[in-house]
């Protein structure tokens, strides 16, 4: 058994965190984890990538293109670039809310949340959006939608990772007095991809 | 008592060297290699002195000491940091070490966070130093302790080298329980060994080469170095490579033979010649570099049986950038007509999603700095000689403001050459603080003795930013937590002999602009330290937000700073309160006076 997710978006969302905190919860599983990610210039508001195997045994850190089981889009433009790394069958969970580059902004470029999202919903059929609005309205902050998205891979079944094993690498990980933030937005996650199951 | 951690490579290998019972560590900080120190000084039990010392050169001279004492240290960096320790480096390989001396260099293939591509094999080649070559994290920290092992058996410094891949990828490494190592032996005096002299050189020159000879030998039995399967197809590899090509061969291992090579200097030439006659062609999967390939294909040439053997240097392996799984799939099909091609699902109907080259952060005082020079300059012939740090990030559009960059230290003195060859121009020198102690001084000496025209601009955010918020000799701060003197940029700058030098904060956008064109009209060596410290080290302000009913869409604020909170929406500029870190420089140029704090 092995098996790839890889997380995408922009520097400074937090994919890091989400992705130390996948391997922690397959190492307590007893697997071996190997993650691979965006650390250095890139990190400022470019383009980053976490990739994240769990399994048995993992050969190596990256992720090839079509060998993803589950993509983690952060931002919606960031998982269209990225799905590329998506295997057939495999599961694009995506925040709804774009952040705007500097380059389009001031190139005047029209970029939306809905041409993206639409184009993720046309070519992958298992494709969950999560609400930036409502991780902000639930934790208070946008910043927790790392969290969101985990809970969601989660409670998809896709990595062999509970929720239960993500919520306790959160408790050991994350600093104590944003736990119970992190917490709410794994559940709200959770939420979202039972009730458009049963939908 | 071991307990499984999922470690950053660097993380594993300073937990190896702490394992290996390091006491004295230095280094200056570089991506990839900078979690090194950290981790060492966050994880010792004890024992250990770690530095960030200056720069790579003072570094390496640090640990070079010590080793003569009889301790064991660990110097770290990134491939250009060993450009500047090379004057060390290439003679304590000559004069050798007592205490275990690991040089711990991280490589970036890519390049992802670097000016060049260099390959640390070849510089460990040109000193005559052993270099080891990990493939994972979890060897990195079983390596350390071996890499001590042999810098003390044969007295020599030794090269760790690793790249991105393994530098900052996690995976699951045991660690054990680690002790507080003893005190080292203390200097023993002989100047026949300490004291470098043509003589001595002369007879350590013959040594060296007798080494590089009895090491090749004994690295043919190093236990890492490996041959892996009977298939009749040979891959060679080294590095995080060893991994790709792992995964190209999967379920296809009976066909392979796999050449594991973790010492390609000295090149184990015994195994590697078992390697060559085992297999009807070979291929080698190596990053940067041709170093595996080129010892190959030079053992090759002397034997009697020769096979074909495939890499970069027949273009079947790309020459420049990281190697990756599909990559060496795609050419292990070439080459063999078999391995695993992966095919990228194609998604040629996208549509267009926006180019997203990294920024200065929302707030970041370099913005408001370029800003005020660019103002003060509008109209002039003017060069912008930039520097290495978040900084050289004011290339950018619409800032625009970084002409050159070469290396640590020289936006100094490349702006001095300009105006030797360029006199009708002003020329503009940006470096940031850390850098500026790490390689600026000398520029600046070099300036005022040799009565340049330069502004120099220092823009000093309190921090080594880039690398992740490391202290240097400004913050008052050691990497240890001490507090100690903190050195004046303004204090060392007027002791040089700078007429000129003035402090600001950038972000007071009128009185900046105002500081620079006094500077403009006079000559000679003028120095401004725009000094505000790093957003990511201070409590931000309350965000700033548009009043939209004054907003008159004019979108200067867009056009002029290029800041990532700000965006238009419709007609409307707005900015993204979970960004901004209320700096205020937008207000400073909106026209309308429609940009305030918002309602707490």
């Amino acid at each position: 058994m092995m098996k790839s997710c890889l997380l995408c978006g922009v520097g400074g969302q937090g994919t890091v965190l989400a992705s130390r905190i996948l391997a922690m919860a397959a190492i307590e599983k007893g697997y071996f984890a190997r993650t691979a990610e965006t650390i250095g210039m890139a990190q400022r508001g470019g383009c980053v990538t976490s990739h994240v195997r769990i399994g048995e045994s993992v050969p190596s850190p990256l992720i090839p293109p079509g060998r993803a089981d589950a993509v983690l889009a952060f931002e919606p433009g960031e998982g269209v670039r990225n799905l590329s790394y998506l295997k057939d069958g495999g599961i694009v969970i995506a925040s709804d809310r774009i952040v705007p580059s500097v380059t389009s902004s001031l190139a005047g470029a029209d970029y939306s949340a809905g041409t993206m999202l639409g184009y993720l919903r046309a070519n992958v059929r298992d494709c969950f959006i999560l609400s930036a609005g409502e991780v902000e309205r639930i934790c208070g902050s946008v910043r927790f939608m790392n969290m969101a998205l985990a809970g969601a891979l989660a409670e998809s079944g896709v990595m062999d990772l509970t929720l239960p094993d993500l919520e306790s690498a959160i408790r050991k990980k994350v600093r104590q007095q944003f736990v119970e933030k992190n917490l709410e937005a794994l559940q709200y996650g959770a939420a979202m991809i039972k009730e458009s199951r049963r939908a | 008592m071991k307990m499984k951690e999922l470690l950053m490579g660097n993380e594993a290998a300073a937990l190896g060297a702490l394992a290996a019972g390091v006491q004295v560590a230095a280094g200056y900080p570089g991506t990839p290699s900078t979690e090194v120190l950290e981790t060492l000084a966050k994880r010792s039990p004890g024992g250990l002195h770690a530095e960030w010392s200056v720069n790579e050169k003072a570094a390496m001279e640090a640990a070079a000491g010590a080793s003569y004492a009889g301790a064991r240290t660990l110097v770290t960096m990134k491939q250009v940091g060993l450009n500047v320790a090379s004057d060390p480096l290439m003679c304590v390989n000559y004069v050798g070490i007592k205490g275990g001396m690991v040089v711990y260099v991280a490589d970036d293939p890519g390049p992802i966070s670097s000016q060049t591509e260099q390959d640390t094999r070849r510089f460990a080649a040109y000193a005559k130093i052993p270099v080891f070559d990990c493939t994972s994290p979890e060897e990195a920290f079983e390596m350390m302790p071996e890499a001590y092992a042999y810098s003390e058996k044969y007295k020599t410094p030794v090269i760790f080298r690793s790249t991105t891949r393994i530098c900052h990828s996690c995976a699951v490494v045991d660690v054990p329980q680690l002790a507080v190592p003893g005190s080292a032996e203390g200097f023993v005096k002989d100047s026949r060994r300490w004291v470098i002299f043509p003589r001595l050189s002369y007879e350590n020159k013959k040594k060296l080469v007798a080494r590089e000879r009895e090491l090749a030998d004994d690295f043919s039995s190093y236990g890492r170095n490996e041959i892996i399967g009977n298939g009749p197809f040979g891959i060679a590899c080294g590095g995080v490579s060893y991994a790709y090509a792992k995964e190209a061969i999967l379920g296809k291992e009976e066909l392979f033979t796999v050449f594991k090579v973790c010492t390609p200097y000295p090149f184990p030439d015994d195994m590697a010649r078992s390697f060559l006659s085992r297999v009807e062609k070979a291929a080698v999967f190596e990053e940067l570099d041709p170093v595996i390939e080129d010892s190959l294909i030079s053992l090759n040439g002397r034997e009697e049986h020769r096979i074909e053997i495939a890499g970069k240097r027949t273009d079947s392996v790309p020459c420049a950038g990281e190697l990756s799984a599909e990559a060496a799939g795609r050419a292990l099909s070439e080459i063999f007509g078999t391995g695993t091609v992966i095919e990228a699902p194609s998604y040629e109907d996208r549509p267009p999603v926006p180019v997203r080259p990294p920024v200065l952060c929302a707030g970041c005082p370099h913005r408001a700095s370029f800003l005020a020079v660019k103002k003060a300059a509008a109209g002039l012939k003017a060069n912008f000689c930039g520097d290495i740090g978040c900084y050289t990030l004011g290339n950018a559009a619409p800032l625009d403001m970084v002409d050159t960059c070469l290396c640590m230290g020289a936006g100094v003195t490349v702006a001095q050459g300009f105006c030797r060859a360029e006199p009708d121009t002003v020329n503009f020198s940006f470096i940031g603080d850390s850098t500026f102690f790490a390689s600026g001084i000398t520029g600046v000496v070099n300036a005022v003795y040799n009565k340049a025209d330069i502004i120099l601009i220092v823009l000093d955010n309190s921090t080594t930013a880039m690398t992740g918020h490391q202290p240097h000799p400004g913050t008052g701060i050691t990497l240890m937590g001490d507090v100690t003197e903190a050195v004046s940029i303004e204090a060392v700058l007027k002791g040089i002999g700078v007429g000129f030098v003035k402090t600001v904060d950038p972000l007071d956008l009128k009185k900046a602009v105002s500081t620079v064109q006094e500077a403009i009209n006079q000559t000679g060596v003028r120095a401004i330290i725009f000094k505000s410290p790093c957003i990511a080290i201070v409590k931000h302000d309350r965000p700033l937000a548009i009043n939209t009913d004054k907003c008159i869409g004019c979108r200067k604020c867009i056009r002029e700073l290029g800041c990532p909170a700000m965006s238009m929406e419709g007609k409307h500029a707005v900015i993204d309160a979970t960004l901004c870190t209320g700096c205020g420089l937008c207000s400073q140029v909106c026209p309308a006076g429609c940009i305030g704090k918002e309602e707490a």
